[in-house]
Parts: C-alpha cells; sequence; structure tokens
C-alpha cells in the first residue's frame, strides 16, 4: 500500500534570463492507495509545476518541504528510479520522439519497471488488448512515439501507457483537455480501469469539471497561487462549477 | 595530361565551386592544409597520401560476389585515359588515378536487370603501405542493379570509383566504411548520371581512423534523379569526413542529400561538406540537401558545410538544411518518466535519429548489418 505524501513544497523554476521564481508555495496533499483525488486551478496556479515537479522535471528546482511515496523520499530519486518506485505521469503535452516506434518504446519501458522483460507473445497480446480498449489503431504500434498524433491520440497513447505500466500512483495532467466527448469517455473509461485495480492511486489534475462526471474523485483539491486553498469533496468540483474560481482567488489573496 | 581545367566549362570564373580538374598530381601543388577543400582534414594522419611519396606498395584485396547478370573484370589500367573518364578533382585523387595499376570494372548490359545485390569486399592487410584502387561500376541504358563496396580490414588506402549511369537506368551504390581503426581511406566516387536515370548512393561510415570520402554526381541528361544517403558514426579519435557536389548541369534533374552522424568522444570529428551547383542551363531544377549531427560528448567537433549555388533563375526547388546539436533533454525526460535509465533513453534516442535514414535503404541484410554495426557503437553510450 503506497501512499503519496507532499508536505509543505516548495517549488521554483528558473525563468529564461535565469532567475529563480517560486511557483508553488507550500503545498500539504496526501493521496493513499485506492484513492482519486482532483486538482483544479485556474490557468497559471501552479498545477502543472506540482505535477512535473512529482516526476522530477529537471526545470523545476525542489527548494524545500518533501515527497514521499512509501515513505521512500522522492526528491532525491532520478526520473527513471521514481517511474520505477511506482509514479506515472500522464503529460499534457506529451513528447514526440523520432524513431522510436510506440511497441519499442513501451516493451522498453515495460521491462524497466517490471525489472525483466516480459516474453514477446506475453506482450504483445497484452498491448494489443489495451489498445483495443483504448479503440487505438493497432497500426499506432509501429508509429513513432507521438509523431504526428492528433492531440486525442496523444492522450489515449499516455493512458495506454498508465495501463501497461501498471504504477502505484498515477498523476493526469490535464488529460481531459482538448478531447472530444466520445474521446473524454474512452479515456476515462481507461482511468476508470486503473482505478479499478487494488491499491492504486489517482491524482487528476483538470481545468475543467467535466472529466469529473465521467471520474468521480472522492476528494476535490481547489489550487490557487501555488498551493492547496479549499478542499472538500466531489460537491465541491460543482461548485466550482456554478461558482468559478473568483472567490478562491480572492481568498487566497495572491496573485495568479 | 592537360592542364588545369575549367570544371565549370559553361560558366567560367562565375562558380568557385570544383573549379579544379587534371590528372597531374604536381598540377595540384603542395597541399599545405590552407586549402578551403583540406582545411578541415587531418594531413599528418594520412600517412603521405596527400604529399608526393615515396609510395610504398600496399595492397588490398578486392573481391566480388557478383549477381549473375553483372560482369566483372579485373584487368591493368589503360593508360592513357579512355575517353570520356572522370578527371581528378584533388591531388589525392590524381595520385590514386596515376598510380593505381589494377582496376576492377563491374558492368551491366544495357536493358539487363540484376537480380540480386553485387557485393565487392574490400579487404586491407596493412595500413603501413600505402595502395591505390581504382573501380569503374557501369550501368547500360535501361539496366538495374544494385552494389554494395564493403571496406574492412586495415589499409591506407586512396582510390577512385568511377560511376555511370545509363540513360533511363537505375543504380544503388551502398559504400560501408567498417575499418579497422587504424585505417586512412580517402576516396572520391564519380557518378555520371544519364537522361531520366535513378541513382542512389549511400554511404555509411562507421570504421577507420580516417575516412575521406567524396561522392559526386553530374548529371548527362535531363530528368535524373539522384539521392545521397549518408550516416556516420565517429568514436573517440576517429576524423570522418564527407563531400558531397552535386553537379547541375541539365534542366529538370532532382536531387536529395541527406546526411546524419554522430559523435561520440571527446576527439570525435566529422565533417560534412554539401556542395550543389545548378547552372544557367539547368533550369527546372529541384535540390535539397541537409545534414544532422548529434554530439553526444563534450568536446566532439562537427563541422556542416552546405553551398548552394545557383546560376539561373528557374528553379522548381533549392534549399538545405543543417544543424548539429545534443539529444533533447525533453526526449530524455519522457522517456526516462517511463523507468527507462538513462543510458538506455540516450540509445533509444540515438537509433530513433537514425532509424528514418536506414529505412530508406532497400536491402533488409544491409539494413541488418547497418542496424548491428551502429549497435556495437552504441553499447559505448554511457561509457563514453
Amino acid at each position: 500500500m503506497a501512499t503519496l505524501e507532499i508536505r509543505d513544497l516548495h517549488v521554483s523554476v528558473a525563468d529564461a534570463a535565469g532567475a529563480s521564481r517560486e511557483i508553488l508555495r507550500g503545498v500539504d496533499l496526501t493521496v493513499a492507495a485506492g484513492q482519486t483525488h482532483a486538482i483544479m486551478g485556474p490557468n497559471g496556479s501552479g498545477k502543472s509545476t506540482l505535477a512535473y515537479a512529482i516526476a522530477g522535471h529537471p526545470k523545476y528546482q525542489v527548494t524545500s518541504g518533501s515527497i514521499t511515496l512509501g515513505g521512500e523520499d522522492v526528491v532525491s530519486m532520478s526520473v527513471d528510479a521514481r517511474a520505477r518506485a511506482g509514479l506515472f505521469l500522464a503529460m499534457q503535452y506529451p513528447v514526440e520522439v523520432p524513431g522510436v516506434s510506440v511497441s519499442n518504446f513501451l516493451r522498453t519501458a515495460v521491462t524497466a519497471v517490471r525489472g525483466e522483460a516480459p516474453k514477446l507473445r506475453t506482450f504483445l497480446k497484452d498491448m494489443n488488448a489495451a489498445m483495443d480498449a483504448l479503440a487505438i489503431d493497432s497500426a499506432f504500434a509501429q508509429r513513432n512515439l507521438n509523431e504526428g498524433f492528433s492531440g486525442g491520440e496523444k492522450k489515449r497513447h499516455e493512458i495506454l501507457q498508465l495501463e501497461m505500466l501498471e504504477p502505484k500512483i498515477a498523476v493526469l495532467d490535464e488529460t481531459d483537455s482538448g478531447l472530444d466527448v466520445d474521446a473524454l469517455r474512452i479515456v476515462s473509461e481507461g482511468i476508470n480501469r486503473f482505478r479499478s485495480r487494488p491499491d492504486s492511486g489517482v491524482l487528476l489534475i483538470t481545468h475543467y469539471q467535466r472529466i469529473l462526471r465521467y471520474v468521480r474523485p472522492d476528494f476535490v483539491h481547489v489550487f490557487v497561487g501555488g498551493r492547496v486553498v479549499a478542499e472538500g469533496g466531489p460537491e465541491l468540483a460543482e461548485t466550482l462549477e456554478s461558482e468559478g474560481y473568483e472567490r478562491f482567488i480572492a481568498a487566497a489573496g495572491v496573485p495568479v | 595530361m592537360s592542364a588545369l581545367q575549367g570544371a565549370v566549362e559553361a560558366a567560367p570564373g562565375v562558380s568557385r565551386l570544383h573549379q579544379r580538374a587534371s590528372f597531374d598530381p604536381a598540377e595540384f601543388g603542395v597541399v599545405t592544409g590552407r586549402e578551403e577543400e583540406w582545411r578541415f582534414t587531418p594531413l599528418r594522419r594520412l600517412r603521405g597520401l596527400a604529399g608526393d611519396g615515396p609510395f610504398t606498395d600496399g595492397q588490398v584485396a578486392v573481391e566480388v560476389d557478383a549477381a549473375p547478370e553483372v560482369r566483372v573484370d579485373h584487368r591493368e589500367r589503360e593508360f592513357p585515359h579512355r575517353p570520356g573518364s572522370m578527371i581528378p578533382s584533388d591531388r589525392v585523387s590524381a595520385t590514386a588515378f596515376a598510380r593505381a595499376r589494377e582496376e576492377t570494372v563491374l558492368s551491366v548490359a544495357p536493358g539487363i536487370v540484376a537480380s540480386r545485390p553485387t557485393l565487392v569486399s574490400v579487404a586491407g592487410k596493412d595500413a603501413g603501405a600505402t595502395a591505390f584502387g581504382h573501380m569503374r561500376l557501369e550501368v547500360g541504358e535501361g539496366a538495374s542493379a544494385v552494389i554494395v563496396l564493403d571496406h574492412t580490414g586495415s589499409a591506407t588506402l586512396a582510390d577512385n570509383v568511377e560511376i555511370t549511369v545509363g540513360d533511363n537506368a537505375a543504380l544503388t551504390v551502398l559504400t560501408l566504411q567498417d575499418w579497422a581503426a587504424d585505417s586512412v581511406h580517402l576516396s572520391h566516387h564519380h557518378a555520371t548520371v544519364g537522361r531520366d536515370a535513378r541513382f542512389r548512393h549511400i554511404a555509411v561510415s562507421l570504421g577507420g581512423g580516417v575516412v575521406r570520402l567524396a561522392p559526386s554526381v553530374r548529371f548527362a541528361g535531363p530528368g535524373a534523379d539522384a539521392e545521397l544517403l549518408g550516416l556516420y558514426y565517429a568514436d573517440d579519435g576517429q576524423h570522418l569526413e564527407h563531400r558531397l557536389f552535386v553537379d547541375h548541369c541539365q534542366p529538370r534533374c532532382r536531387s536529395r542529400v541527406e546526411y546524419k552522424g554522430a559523435l561520440q568522444g571527446a576527439r570525435a570529428r566529422t565533417v560534412w561538406i554539401g556542395d550543389v551547383l545548378i547552372r544557367p542551363e539547368a533550369v527546372g531544377t529541384d535540390t535539397y540537401e541537409t545534414n544532422r549531427n548529434l554530439l553526444l560528448t563534450d568536446g566532439a567537433r562537427a563541422d556542416s558545410v552546405p553551398n548552394l549555388e545557383i546560376l539561373t533563375g528557374e528553379v522548381a526547388g533549392a534549399g538545405h538544411a543543417s544543424a548539429s546539436g545534443r539529444l533533447e533533454d525533453e526526449h530524455l525526460f519522457y522517456l526516462m518518466s517511463r523507468g527507462i535509465p538513462l543510458a538506455e533513453a540516450r540509445r533509444l534516442a540515438i537509433r530513433g535519429f537514425f532509424a528514418a535514414l536506414i529505412a530508406k535503404i532497400d536491402d533488409a541484410g544491409m539494413r541488418d548489418r547497418i542496424t548491428a554495426s551502429i549497435e556495437v557503437e552504441l553499447a559505448g553510450v554511457g561509457r563514453a
């Protein structure tokens, strides 16, 4: 049972001129196995910074506070070690990697995360089943990673990886953005399949309330000015839907 | 032997590209390293090939495994030269032209289709002696063939390869420089490509201490197509140099040049020169050349110099691109965020860098051979 614990997390990013700017200003968050947490917030509130800081993107510097997974210090881990420890980040803007096929990439990643190479036949069977479930054409396996994928294809491909890599905690960074209703439903079903596995936790970062109709969260956190300013159950998302973020922005008293 | 001839006969004095041509090495003067065409080359490592001897009597073993439709002749060179011969364009090429005593001639009669690739193995035995070679690849009108030149072993070799592609013919030449680390190889490939013909030249340079390969294409009729592909992987201490020249001297021809290289090791060194000349008569020319270099280690140096000279106002398309850089941090982050360790992520990205180029090689056997050779290079990733 792995719990992701974030305590008083401060994160800075270096701008183009090299000056350091603080984006996260003391985030506290606990995602236990079996729970789904939604983080909602306006643009520029630091939601994606939180996602990247958890994954260990080198652009983001943790200046104080802690991130632990099952009690293990995550901040000191390399990017790949975090993934092998059980963290997964579905990216808002998945990166195109020329010349690396989806199939080869997935097999390499599965091998790295499991610590041993899966049997090729088993792997192909699992991959094809996972692709079918996400309505991904089988020709995708031979295409280059994210190259020429539409926005919806990229997001479905992120969820394909989620299902193949079986992490303990999945951070989904605006996986719903830019999806039409059909794609949103397919992606949500994939997230729900992942959630139905025992002991898996989800941190769902979103700008919109729409996905929460398909992926029902246990907890909702409102993120403004680089920290959590309000917390509640699923009903909080509905409040945000009708009232917007203004009240929280004003209460937080911070620039966004 | 002629005096220096203006290779740019149609527009004397207009183009500065490849003006010099002579059968006499002395006509080119002593190579000092200050000349434009020699300034990137480590002359001290050429074991005297760019000088005037004395040359030791080295040999390379040439063996041909030919398709049944390909005629093979090993014979004494003919002096003086037959009409239509290539004319060397630098001192080393002229020296090799004058000193090579034998030649290997591969010919395909007009209208004949070679049923399988023809493999020419050039094996060096001793890098301590200087060897000179000469080869002619001739494909008649409407014929087609694939010829692979496979260079291995230890040698100090200067050679010329004369390539003639007849009207409406198709020829692919794949030259693999897989030499031992002590080898020095300076080579010119002169191709003349006939009307409506299709010529593909693929250079793969992985081994050797110094490799300097100069493929050139001159169109002999309109409507022809030349594709020059290249792949190189320089390790610490290797100098791999490719000098391309495409001479658009006929209307409505198309050329594509695409070279990709990786450099691994602080003293890895590559040079790519891409000269394209579009003469006044070459209206409707369509040309594009690219060179990309992947610098995998601090201190490695890749020079990349595209030159496009356009002497007509009526081109269909003409352009070039050159870029040298490191592996993209965002690519590595994405791969690593899925648990893939750094060294493995780098190998994946490097394989990916070459993948589209290798996919253009039709012959599966050659693709596998090149892929396997690159895997050997990749085993050093992470150690460098």
